[in-house]
């Protein structure tokens, strides 16, 4: 592993959950947060590093979900899917879990790099909800670990769980949402084709899953930076 | 109850919660409504009408939403009579 090379962490979650309250604790910066949605309209980009190694984290713009092409969610998903970070972060709303854990499954389904941040930890201790992360965390697969970003509240742990991550202490399994039989023989039929098309580049699953939503738009960018690409790299004696 | 008294949000009174059945909403306005918790098996709460009757707010997966009737005559399901929100 190279490990001069920074690390990309991704943020990502409903508007209004704190992602960019979290960013700013991570990185010192003062980015501006503001309590109303559609704040984040582009990517804001900070580092920090963390027991030798550098970090850039993107703070994606909030959203419900990665498939109703908002520009939004598209600069979202494009991120997640494309840019390939090295851990994306999905930050929850401990009060709204229920409407937020949509878009954990979601990215769960693009990549197994994930770690659920339940933020807001001590709003939801106000109003008496109790949250047993363990049970999430052996139901989802991946790593929950509850926060607030505003208090600092399991921010090391938070650093910690990313660290073992990267140096491969952790392993995850995400949970994959099962579709009816219907959808599932006609994944069976199309991952064979995907697998050959983008290979590990970008889950065949999830890209099969679209194909069958009608969204081609992501399969047409991967072609369009697949082309793009190969001038410069002339990986095989194809010519 | 018998399983033939469906109605669409837009029917519904002010304070009925109803259990949604199914959306004949297509695309992603569809998807939309899903995202944002409209989903088979929901309950959701009609809270108010705005002065004209359209749009109405509905309280969703702990979030109040308003539909206009084009969107709301397309989502379907049964009133369960609870007027003061037991919580889940």
């Amino acid at each position: 592993m190279n490990q001069k090379q920074t690390i990309k962490i991704a943020l990502a979650g409903n508007p209004n959950v704190g992602k960019s309250t979290l960013f700013n604790t991570l990185t010192g910066l003062k980015q501006h947060t503001g309590n109303w949605p559609g704040k984040t309209v582009i990517l804001a980009k900070g580092s920090f590093s963390y027991k030798g190694k550098d970090y850039t984290i993107y703070d994606l713009p909030g959203t419900y979900s990665l498939l109703s092409n908002s520009t939004d969610e598209e600069v979202a998903r494009d991120f997640i899917v494309f840019e390939k970070p090295d851990i994306t972060i999905v930050v929850l709303d401990a009060t709204t879990i229920e409407r937020n854990l949509n878009l954990a499954l979601q990215v769960m389904e693009i990549t197994d790099q994930v770690i659920i941040c339940i933020n807001l930890i001590d709003e939801a201790k106000k109003k008496g909800i109790i949250i047993n992360e363990n049970v999430m965390m052996d139901k989802l697969g991946v790593p929950v670990i509850k926060i607030s970003a505003r208090n600092k509240v399991g921010i090391n742990l938070l650093l910690d769980t990313i660290d073992r991550m990267i140096t491969g202490n952790i392993s995850t399994t995400p949970y994959q949402i099962k579709y009816s039989n219907e959808v599932e023989e006609k994944l069976k039929q199309l991952i064979p084709k995907m697998d050959k098309i983008v290979g590990d580049d970008i889950s065949p699953r999830w890209l099969a899953l679209r194909l069958l939503d009608g969204d081609e738009s992501i399969l047409k960018t991967y072609m369009r930076r697949k082309q793009m690409g190969e001038g410069e790299e002339k990986s095989d004696g194809y010519k | 109850m018998c399983n033939n008294n469906l109605i669409s949000l837009d029917q519904a009174e002010i304070g009925d919660c109803i259990k949604i059945k199914r959306l004949e909403v297509t695309g992603t306005m569809r998807r939309r409504l899903l995202d944002l918790g409209f989903v088979p098996s929901a309950k959701v709460v009609a809270v108010q009408k705005s002065p004209l009757g359209d749009p109405i707010a509905y309280e969703v997966s702990q979030t109040i939403i308003a539909l206009r009737k084009e969107e709301s005559s397309k989502i379907f399901g049964e009133v369960v009579k609870n007027e003061s929100k037991t919580d889940d």
